[in-house]
């Protein structure tokens, strides 16, 4: 058997530059993405398709910001695009981002979905609702956040981890309005009321009520349009009845999903042109209708079953805000053991 | 006589080194080749101490404790389940006569393919409460919802231990096997005619031999369970793993979640220190001319063979079967939502990045062995050990531990550029397949290592200097002798490596480049969000290609019972 | 194998034609001192020996010839050439060495042409051919050709092994205890094949081993090695019947040792009687010393004035290995022919004939 080193070199070379992507010249916007590819992608093909500029997109769960610190001033990202308040402010305050001038989205943006200093936008909103069980609980037995500490529902109740975004929005909210120690007796009361250990993702809990685990979960808006269109989920969104939490007093939680333009942003022009797009009319109409989430741009119709809920009360509370107080929120979330 | 004097005139001795030692190329390179496996790790460490806040305060007091409480147990559980499994299967089907026997020798192996994540979804579907199994039992008894009656939580610690250990007790299975087929016989004949029956044998004898291969085996899996991500992840077990993505990434602070990883370090010096003592105690110089002799076997009656059957056929029923069943109904219903173009661009992505890493990670393999097998020495043993360590290192943390660097040093280099030939290279290594290579590489040197060392081990001594004397180099004596003599050892280095690399995940979702997914992120990232049926084709897809290394290993388990002879040369 | 032809060896020239000279090398091995300023020298065509028990330091010797050792002081030459001094040395590769191995370390992998083939990298493959064919005939293996090592038996392995190391025309031939793995009666007839192989060969060796017969097989010159030196390098010959001290003396060959006392220049008076040595004993008189009674100094003989009871028998064929206990209480071992059958218990009369009286002084250290 002859050995030839040669051979076995240039084979693993060519591999080498066989996977790894070739640089293209023509105009394109490079996106970090943590929303997944099949909920932007829609966007971004009618946006090539206006415009002939291409998106190259990347999904990660984790580690966005890191990769972004690490590449420094090489990094190929121009936008990042995130599910919820926490990345965008990460970003930031990280110094990963530059400030775009928000006169230009005046109009399409609310301001307490921007980052005052215009660093970052969000697209959608979406609001953080309670979903109750059809057959065991009783219409307006539950009607706000503070409720779900109520010891009338222990061993009833089932969210996500403690420690995911879209819960630590959540009690970074509560902290805003209740202060740290009210909130921490709040999340220790709600936690004493989870039917089991938090697994699985919000539509995890609405299944869990379907199968008599609960009685009551806590989910984003948009899932609920999601299951509906899954022949599975069907049953699980069909169990439950939907309330938007607080409508008395201060309104519902509300997220964003958004978008930051990167620092050092190589195709800073085209770039813009994307935010532009997707904060006009088309890009929120698609929105609305294909994700089933809330647009921030007033005066874009929703869809069908948004448009059955009808309108209702958001929390003005800024987003900036609730960005403000995540810190403490993770830390809260283990220290009362809210995961175990 | 007088061609062979003028062959003698003709070739006069070969140059040497006359003044000074010679600049010995395979030390300098096995040390350059470890301090690349070591970087990773040491840029962890090195972030470890960096300061953070009172973020270590903060874990010591509230989830660290969890962490690593959940940890023990898992790998308490699971060192326990494949042990028993292990030890169990492979000597009824090396010791034991009963029917089935040849079959279940190679097919005990095949729960390898299935990387943990994967059962763990496969029995999720099965065995939740819309799953079959609940569905018939209420069906049966006429329960109409979970709080009727007791079914025990899949999604659980105890979950975690029973599903890995069914698909980690390969490697225990697979050591103790070899270790039962090499014993001396001599020594188990005279077990038998000094009275002791088949039970005592088995405790006095085979087993404390086989020891040192046990232990080995079982390390390895203790390992894989340290390192898993998806399997905890979708459980909610909280590990240290768990811990170390959640503070890394959802806390923000890499210091924080690089002490998660010195401490988890911890864990891995003492499994790797475990192996490699046992390692030392398997060490046995085969002849070259050694003859197959068949073990005394005990052939089982009735009721006994029953069991035994049972014993083999559970764990590859559990470990196999039942998942891949449950995959191929999944993948099959889900099939038109599955099978897309992009799908295909994942799996050719896979099956390109494992192999480079293969065979990248053999040819390390190869070159460090060989150097310590020539200059022996502490340094280098050291050295080797070093470049272990990667194995155990969580694939979150390589990656951390490799990004950096690696950005670092694409940034500098950029920068060199831009002010000398004023040009920008831009991102060489970090962001590209490189990456996510090198963390392969680094991540399965020690099984590539393992398997060449055990191998090289094999061979006298004497082939060196026979080949040495006979006018050969060093690197010379390495291709035409002693490739030949270990290619069953390379050739099980490659592929275990393949298949690892094919079912690697958290490594892979934070190294890889633009628009390149794996199957493995690809199945990952439907499960976590609860997609189990658009997960199963890629998951099945996995499953089948980490298949064909193990049919191969089959192959050659099946095929060396039957070949009498030089076991070295052949097979 | 041919018959062996005689060549007429010419001693002067062979002593101006030293291949290898060994100059007070020592060794370490595992950080111990394992050879102690050792020197020798073989001539072109010489079969030399180091003989030894285990762990005297032979095979770090052959190791360091080889190219695997290195040396701490002194230096190795080859035809006049320096391959190992303290600090460098020349590899093994390069050193025209060809090597034997107690475990024959044939390359399993490959047949009996292709082992004897593996050295001649650097011959074109008409001269491989000629030179593989030359060896199989040489060695008796020509119906052997394609087998491989696991189908041959411990005899062939070795002719095979052997003939992979000359085929290269080799230097210098080393080999390390190739003999060990064969059995008993094999051993006898390869000791002998091979000797008579290097010898019409004109090939230089040589070979370390701890089995006496071996060394006496092949050796021109036997080194006996204790403790990492040498302690007498002499022909087999003079190393039975003129050993330089207690330790060469026990150690080759059978024999006792009888007390005795010097009575003068030439004469030792022992409680078996007066013994009368041709050489001078350069000792002062009624110096304590023993000598050397070797089993065919004893000879049976019904007049003899030793009286001696049988205590032991070994029946070695031809001969018997009796072990006499005398009348004084005196042990000695003689050898007689076979036909001669005593049993245990019986009295025998003998008498001591020494043709070379070997005496040395009596005294605890023996070496």
């Amino acid at each position: 058997m002859k050995y030839s080193y040669s051979i076995l070199r240039s084979l693993i070379i060519s591999s080498l530059l066989v996977a790894t992507p070739l640089l293209v010249s023509a105009a394109e916007v490079n996106v970090y993405s943590y929303r997944k590819p099949q909920l932007i992608d829609p966007m971004f093909a009618a946006f090539t398709e206006q415009t002939g500029i291409k998106v190259n997109s990347v999904f990660a769960k984790k580690g966005m910001l890191e990769r972004l610190q690490s590449e420094g001033a090489n990094s190929p990202a121009d936008l990042v695009f995130t599910v919820d308040i926490g990345r965008l402010s990460d970003i930031k305050n990280a110094g990963l981002t530059q400030s775009v001038d928000s006169a230009r989205f005046a109009g399409h943006i609310p301001k307490n979905y921007q980052d005052p200093q215009g660093h970052w936008f969000g697209l959608t909103t979406r609001a953080r609702i309670i979903v109750a069980s059809k057959e065991r609980v009783k219409i307006g037995e539950i009607l706000s956040y503070e409720d779900l500490a109520d010891p009338k529902w222990k061993d009833r109740i089932c969210t996500r981890s403690g420690k995911h975004p879209y819960m630590v929005a959540l009690t970074a909210s509560m902290i805003a309005h209740h202060g740290a120690a009210g909130a921490k007796v709040w999340l220790a009361g709600l936690k004493s009321n989870l039917a089991r250990k938090p697994k699985g993702n919000d539509r995890a809990q609405v299944k869990a009520v379907k199968e008599g685990e609960c009685d009551v979960a806590v989910i984003n808006h948009y899932y609920m349009a999601n299951m509906l269109k899954d022949p599975e989920q069907v049953p699980w969104a069909e169990s439950v009845n939907v309330l938007f939490p607080n409508q008395s007093d201060r309104g519902t939680h509300m997220n964003v999903s958004g978008v930051a333009l990167t620092k050092h942003a190589p195709n800073r022009a085209d770039a813009i042109k994307l935010m532009d797009f997707l904060a006009g009319s088309q890009g929120q109409q698609m929105y609305a209708q294909k994700n089933g989430e809330y647009p921030v741009k007033s005066g874009v119709a929703w869809n069908e079953l948004q448009k059955s809920w009808g309108k209702f009360k958001e929390d003005s509370l800024s987003l900036a805000a609730i960005a403000d107080n995540r810190a403490a929120a993770i830390r809260m979330a283990d220290e009362v053991g809210y995961n175990n | 006589m007088a061609t062979g004097l003028s062959h003698a005139l003709k070739h006069l001795p070969r140059q040497g080194h006359q003044s000074g030692s010679p600049p010995d190329w395979w030390t300098a390179g096995a040390l350059v080749l470890a301090a690349l496996a070591l970087m990773p790790v040491a840029a962890v460490v090195f972030f470890a101490v960096d300061s953070s806040g009172d973020i270590w305060g903060h874990l010591v007091r509230t989830s660290l404790p969890g962490y690593v409480g959940n940890t023990l147990w898992l790998m308490l559980g699971v060192g326990c389940s494949v042990f028993l499994t292990g030890v169990s299967t492979a000597w009824l089907v090396t010791m034991c006569r009963f029917p089935g026997r040849r079959i279940f020798e190679w097919l005990l192996l095949f729960p390898l393919a299935i990387p943990a994540y994967v059962i763990a979804y496969a029995y999720t579907d099965f065995l939740e409460y819309a799953g079959p199994v609940q569905g018939l039992l209420r069906a049966l008894f006429g329960w109409h919802s979970a709080r009727d009656y007791f079914f025990p939580e899949i999604r659980s610690l105890g979950g975690a231990i029973t599903l890995m250990g069914l698909v980690l007790y390969p490697y225990v299975y697979l050591l103790a096997r070899s270790a039962f087929l090499e014993q001396s016989v001599n020594v188990l004949e005279v077990s038998r005619v000094l009275g002791r029956g088949p039970w005592r044998t088995f405790t006095t004898v085979s087993l404390p031999a086989a020891r040192p291969a046990i232990v080995v085996g079982v390390s390895l899996a203790l390992m894989e369970t340290l390192n898993d991500y998806g399997t905890v992840d979708f459980f909610a077990v909280y590990t240290m793993t768990a811990g170390l993505v959640d503070v890394w990434l959802g806390m923000g602070s890499l210091a924080g979640g690089a002490q998660i990883a010195t401490t988890m370090l911890a864990f891995v010096i003492l499994l790797i220190t475990l192996e490699r003592i046992s390692r030392r105690h398997q060490k046995v110089y085969q002849q070259s001319s050694s003859r197959f002799r068949a073990l005394p076997a005990y052939y089982l009656g009735g009721f006994r063979s029953a069991l035994a059957i049972m014993a083999c056929a559970l764990p590859v029923l559990g470990g196999f079967v039942v998942p891949v069943l449950v995959l191929g109904r999944l993948a099959i219903v889900y099939f038109e939502r599955s099978w897309t173009p992009a799908f295909q661009t994942y799996t050719l992505n896979s099956l390109l990045l494992s192999a480079s890493a293969a065979l990248l990670a053999l040819l390390v393999a190869l070159f460090i062995a060989y150097s310590r097998r020539l200059n022996g020495g502490r340094v280098l043993g050291f050295a080797t050990r070093i470049a272990a360590l990667g194995y155990a290192v969580p694939g979150a943390v390589l990656a951390v531990g490799i990004l950096v660097p690696f950005a670092a040093f694409d940034n500098a280099l950029d920068a060199l550029l831009r002010r000398t030939v004023g040009i920008s290279s831009g991102l060489l290594l970090s962001g590209t397949v490189v990456a996510v290579l090198f963390a392969y590489v680094v991540r399965f040197l020690a099984v590539a290592l393992g398997q060449v060392e055990s191998s090289l081990e094999k061979v006298s001594p004497s082939m060196d200097m026979a080949a040495r004397t006979l006018g050969y180099r060093a690197g010379q004596t390495l291709l035409r002798y002693h490739v030949p003599l270990i290619r069953g050892g390379m050739l099980t280095a490659v592929m275990i490596v393949f298949v690892d690399c094919m079912k690697e995940l958290p490594a892979t979702l934070l190294l890889r480049p633009f628009n390149f997914e794996t199957l493995a992120t690809h199945v990952y990232q439907f499960a976590s969000d609860e997609m189990l049926g658009e997960a199963a084709l890629g998951s099945l897809t996995i499953v089948v290609v980490g298949l064909i290394p193990v049919l191969v290993l089959s192959r050659m388990i099946a095929r060396s019972r039957l070949t009498s002879g030089n076991p070295a040369g052949q097979g | 194998m041919a018959a062996p032809q005689a060549r007429p060896r010419d001693p002067a020239s062979a002593a101006a034609r030293p291949l290898l000279q060994i100059r007070n090398i020592s060794c370490n091995y595992a950080l111990e001192r394992a050879v102690f300023d050792l020197s020798l020298t073989v001539n072109r065509g010489e079969q030399v020996c180091l003989l030894g028990p285990s762990g005297c330091g032979k095979t770090t010797v052959l190791r360091a010839i080889a190219g695997f050792h290195p040396v701490l002081t002194g230096g190795i030459f080859v035809n006049d050439q320096e391959v190992s001094a303290p600090g460098s040395m020349v590899p093994p590769e390069a050193r025209r060495v060809g090597m034997v191995f107690q475990d024959h370390a044939l390359f399993p992998h490959l047949s009996v042409e292709q082992n004897i083939a593996s050295g001649l990298r650097e011959f074109s493959t008409a001269e491989k051919r000629e030179a593989v064919a030359d060896m199989l005939e040489r060695m008796g293996l020509g119906h052997h050709a394609n087998r491989y090592p696991h189908e041959l038996s411990g005899g062939q392995q070795q002719r095979v092994a052997l003939a992979r190391a000359l085929a290269p025309k080799p230097l210098l031939l080393l080999m390390d205890e190739p003999f060990s793995s064969l059995d008993l009666e094999l051993r006898e007839r390869m000791g002998q094949e091979v000797a008579d192989t290097l010898k019409e060969n004109d090939i230089t060796c040589v070979m370390v081993t701890h089995d006496q017969n071996d060394a006496f097989a092949l050796g021109d010159k036997v080194g006996v090695m204790v403790e990492g030196a040498i302690v007498q390098w002499d022909t087999p010959y003079d190393l039975y019947h003129r050993p330089k001290n207690h330790f060469v003396a026990d150690f080759i060959g059978n024999g006792v040792f009888l007390d005795g006392e010097l009575r003068s220049a030439s004469r030792v008076v022992t409680v078996l009687g007066d013994l009368d040595s041709e050489a001078i004993l350069d000792w002062p008189a009624n110096t304590p010393v023993e000598v050397l009674i070797r089993p065919d100094d004893v000879i049976h003989d019904s007049q003899g004035p030793i009286q001696a009871r049988v205590t032991r028998r070994a029946f070695k064929g031809a001969e018997i290995m009796y072990t006499l206990r005398t009348s004084n209480n005196i042990t000695l071992l003689a050898l007689f022919p076979s036909h001669a059958n005593f049993a245990i218990g019986d009295e025998v009369s003998v008498r001591l004939e020494v043709d070379h009286l070997v005496v040395f002084p009596r005294d605890a250290t023996a070496v």
